[in-house]
C-alpha cells in the first residue's frame, strides 16, 4: 500500500509541471502586454520597470517559468492587483468558507445518493424506484445557479427559514450545500442503484439466501457494503470538483470561497489572483483524485495489485 | 463486431414510448427555435417601459421582463443561441476528440502518449472552470462560448474514440484488410472509424444536454451571448435582479433549459438502451 502511495505520488509530479505551465502561460496568452497585466492601470513607468524586472518578463518564458514556479513553491503567489494583498493570504482566507460547503455538499449528496440509489436498487423497476431516480435526475438536469435563485425564493424570502445570502451563520450554509448536494446526489443515486442490482446477482449472495439469512440484512450488510466501492470512486472523484466547480452557487448566494474569488480575479482581470485560483483548484482535484484512488485501493487489493503489478 | 446497420439504427431509435415522446419533444423543441420569428408572438427586442415586469397574462403568456420585452418570445428566440450553440460546439468538439483521438489510438507510441496528455489536461480543471478561464482569455461571446465548451469536452471524445480504436485494431477483420494491400487511410477511414463512431455519437448527444447547461451558466455569468440577442443564460443573468418581483424572468428559461436536457437524457438513453452500447463498451 505505501509502495502504491509512492508511485502514485510520484506519477503526479509531471502533471503538477505541466499543469503549472498552463496556468503560468494564462498571463501570456490573454490578448495585450502581459505587463500590462501583472500592474495596476496609470503606474509609472519606475513602477513597470520594477515589475519586469521582478517577474523577470525581459527573459525567456521558461526562465520566467522557472522562476514563477520557485516562488510559487516557497509561497508567493504574488500580490493581487485589485486587492493590493498577497494572493496567498486572499486565498487561504477563502479556502475555509469552500472546504465547509464543499465538504458538507459531499456529505449530503453521498448519504442521500447512496439512500435513494439502495431503496431504488431495493425495490428495483417498481414505482418508488422510478420516482426516486426521477427525482435524482431532476436534480442534475436543472441548472445549479438556477435551484439556488428558486430556493432562495420559496426558503428565504418567502418562507424566510433561513439567510437570502452571505456566510455570517451557519444556517446561511444550508441552501448552499442543498443545491450543491443535490446536482451531485443523481450520479450518486444511480451508481449505487446499479452496482446494488449487479452485486445482487453474484454467488455469494445466491448463497446467503440459500442460507436462510433475511433479505434486508443481504441488501444492507452484504449487497450495500459491496456495491459502495463504485460509489466511493466516484465520490472521491467529485470532490476536486465540488471544492471547483461550485463557482456558480458562491456566486448566487454571495458567499466568500474560492470559486467566487476566482470570478470575481476574472472580471476585474486581476491576473496573478486567477492564476493562483486556478492553480489551487486544480491541485485539488489532482489531490482528491489521488485520495480516490487510494481510498479505492485500500477497499479493493486487487485495484492495488494490478496497478503495482 | 459489426457496425450499426442505418436502416436498423432507425428503426430502433425509438425503443421506449418515453424516449420516442422526448424525442419527438426534442423535434418541436427545434422547430420552435428554428421557425422562431414566425412562431414567437412579438419580436424579442421591442421594449414597452409602460408594461414592465408584469405577471404571466393572456397577452404575455410567459409574462414581461423589466424593459417590458414578452418573455415568451424571449425564450423562444433564446432557443435559437442556446441550442445552436450546444450543437455547433459538441459538433466541434466530436469532430476533434474523433480524429486526435482515432490518429493516437492508431498510431501509439509517442503520438499517442504526448496527443493524450496535452488532451488530458483539461481534466484537471472543472469544466466550467475551464469554461470561464477560456472565455475570459477569449473575451465574452457566443464565439468564445463556442470555443470553450468544445475545448472542454473534448477530453472524453478523444478518450471514448481512442479506447475503441485500439480495441478494433487488433481485430481479425483489419489485419485481413491489411493483408489485402490496403493503406493506412483506408483502414482508418473505411475500416476502423465506422465501426468506432456509434457509441461516441451517443455520447456526445448526451454531452449536448451538459452543454446547454454549461452555456446557460456562462450566459448567466453574462460571459455568453451579448444583449440584446436573447439566450437562456442570459436572461436567467439579467433577471436574477427582478427575482423577487418578477420571477418569472428567470423561471421560464431555467425550466426550458431544464426541459431540454431531460429529453435529450431520456431520448439518448432510449438509443443507448437500443444499440446496447453500455454494453459493448464494457466488453471492451
Amino acid at each position: 500500500m505505501l509502495g502504491y502511495t509512492i508511485r502514485r505520488l510520484l506519477a503526479l509530479v509531471p502533471v503538477f509541471f505541466v499543469v503549472s505551465g498552463v496556468v503560468f502561460l494564462v498571463v501570456h496568452l490573454v490578448p495585450g502586454d502581459p505587463v500590462d497585466h501583472l500592474i495596476r492601470t496609470g503606474s509609472s513607468p519606475d513602477q513597470r520597470a520594477e515589475i519586469i524586472a521582478r517577474y523577470g518578463l525581459d527573459r525567456s518564458l521558461i526562465e520566467q517559468y522557472i522562476s514563477w514556479l520557485g516562488r510559487v513553491i516557497s509561497g508567493d503567489l504574488g500580490t493581487a492587483i485589485v486587492m493590493r494583498r498577497p494572493v496567498a493570504t486572499l486565498i487561504w482566507d477563502n479556502l475555509g468558507y469552500s472546504l465547509a460547503l464543499g465538504g458538507w455538499a459531499l456529505a449530503f449528496s453521498a448519504l442521500a445518493g447512496v439512500a435513494a440509489g439502495a431503496i431504488a436498487a431495493s425495490f428495483r423497476e417498481r414505482w418508488i424506484d422510478h420516482g426516486l431516480m426521477g427525482v435524482s435526475l431532476l436534480g442534475s438536469t436543472v441548472p445549479t445557479f438556477w435551484l439556488g435563485l428558486l430556493m432562495i425564493m420559496l426558503f428565504a424570502v418567502q418562507l424566510g427559514w433561513v439567510p437570502v445570502s452571505g456566510a455570517r451563520h451557519w444556517t446561511s450554509l444550508i441552501l448552499p450545500v442543498l443545491t450543491v448536494g443535490l446536482g451531485g446526489m443523481a450520479l450518486v443515486a444511480r451508481v449505487t442503484r446499479i452496482a446494488m442490482i449487479e452485486t445482487a446477482r453474484e454467488d455469494f449472495v445466491m448463497l446467503l439466501h440459500a442460507k436462510g439469512v433475511p433479505r434486508w440484512t443481504i441488501q444492507i450488510r452484504h449487497v450495500l457494503r459491496h456495491a459502495l466501492i463504485p460509489v466511493v470512486t466516484i465520490l472521491s472523484l467529485r470532490i476536486g470538483l465540488i471544492i471547483g466547480g461550485s463557482v456558480t452557487v458562491e456566486y448566487v448566494f454571495a458567499r466568500p470561497g474560492l470559486g467566487s474569488l476566482l470570478i470575481r480575479a476574472l472580471s476585474q482581470r486581476d491576473y496573478p489572483l486567477v492564476q493562483g485560483c486556478l492553480l489551487f483548484l486544480a491541485m485539488a482535484v489532482m489531490l482528491g483524485t489521488l485520495l480516490g484512488d487510494l481510498l479505492q485501493a485500500a477497499m479493493d487489493p486487487r485495484q492495488r495489485d494490478e496497478a503495482t503489478r | 463486431m459489426k457496425g450499426p446497420n442505418p436502416r436498423k439504427f432507425l428503426l430502433v431509435l425509438t425503443p421506449t414510448p418515453l424516449s420516442a415522446l422526448s424525442g419527438i419533444a426534442l423535434l418541436v423543441l427545434i422547430l420552435l427555435a428554428v421557425f422562431a420569428p414566425w412562431v414567437s408572438p412579438y419580436p424579442y427586442d421591442v421594449q414597452n417601459l409602460s408594461i414592465a415586469n408584469q405577471a404571466p397574462s393572456a397577452l404575455h403568456w410567459f409574462g414581461t421582463d423589466d424593459f417590458g420585452r414578452d418573455v415568451l418570445s424571449r425564450v423562444i428566440f433564446g432557443a435559437r443561441t442556446s441550442l445552436s450553440v450546444s450543437l455547433i460546439s459538441i459538433s466541434l468538439s466530436l469532430f476533434g476528440g474523433v480524429i486526435i483521438g482515432a490518429f493516437c489510438g492508431y498510431l501509439g507510441g509517442w503520438v499517442d502518449r504526448l496527443g493524450m496528455s496535452i488532451v488530458d489536461l483539461t481534466w484537471f480543471f472543472p469544466e466550467i472552470l475551464l469554461a470561464l478561464l477560456i472565455v475570459a482569455i477569449l473575451g465574452p461571446g457566443s464565439e468564445s462560448t463556442i470555443i470553450a465548451i468544445a475545448i472542454a469536452y473534448l477530453a472524453q471524445f478523444t478518450r471514448l474514440t481512442r479506447t475503441q480504436i485500439i480495441t478494433l485494431k487488433r481485430q481479425t477483420f483489419v489485419e485481413a484488410s491489411l493483408s489485402m494491400g490496403a493503406g493506412p487511410l483506408h483502414i482508418m477511414m473505411r475500416r476502423l472509424l465506422p465501426n468506432a463512431i456509434a457509441p461516441v455519437i451517443v455520447v456526445a448527444m448526451l454531452s449536448t444536454g451538459n452543454a446547454i447547461l454549461l452555456e446557460a451558466t456562462l450566459g448567466f455569468f453574462g460571459m455568453g451571448a451579448q444583449p440584446p440577442i436573447p439566450s437562456w443564460g442570459g436572461m436567467m443573468s439579467t433577471g436574477s435582479s427582478q427575482l423577487f418581483n418578477a420571477p418569472w424572468v428567470i423561471v421560464w428559461p431555467g425550466i426550458f433549459v431544464a426541459l431540454s436536457v431531460i429529453f435529450i437524457n431520456l431520448f439518448g438513453d432510449g438509443i443507448l438502451r437500443a444499440l446496447d452500447v453500455k454494453a459493448r463498451m464494457r466488453t471492451q
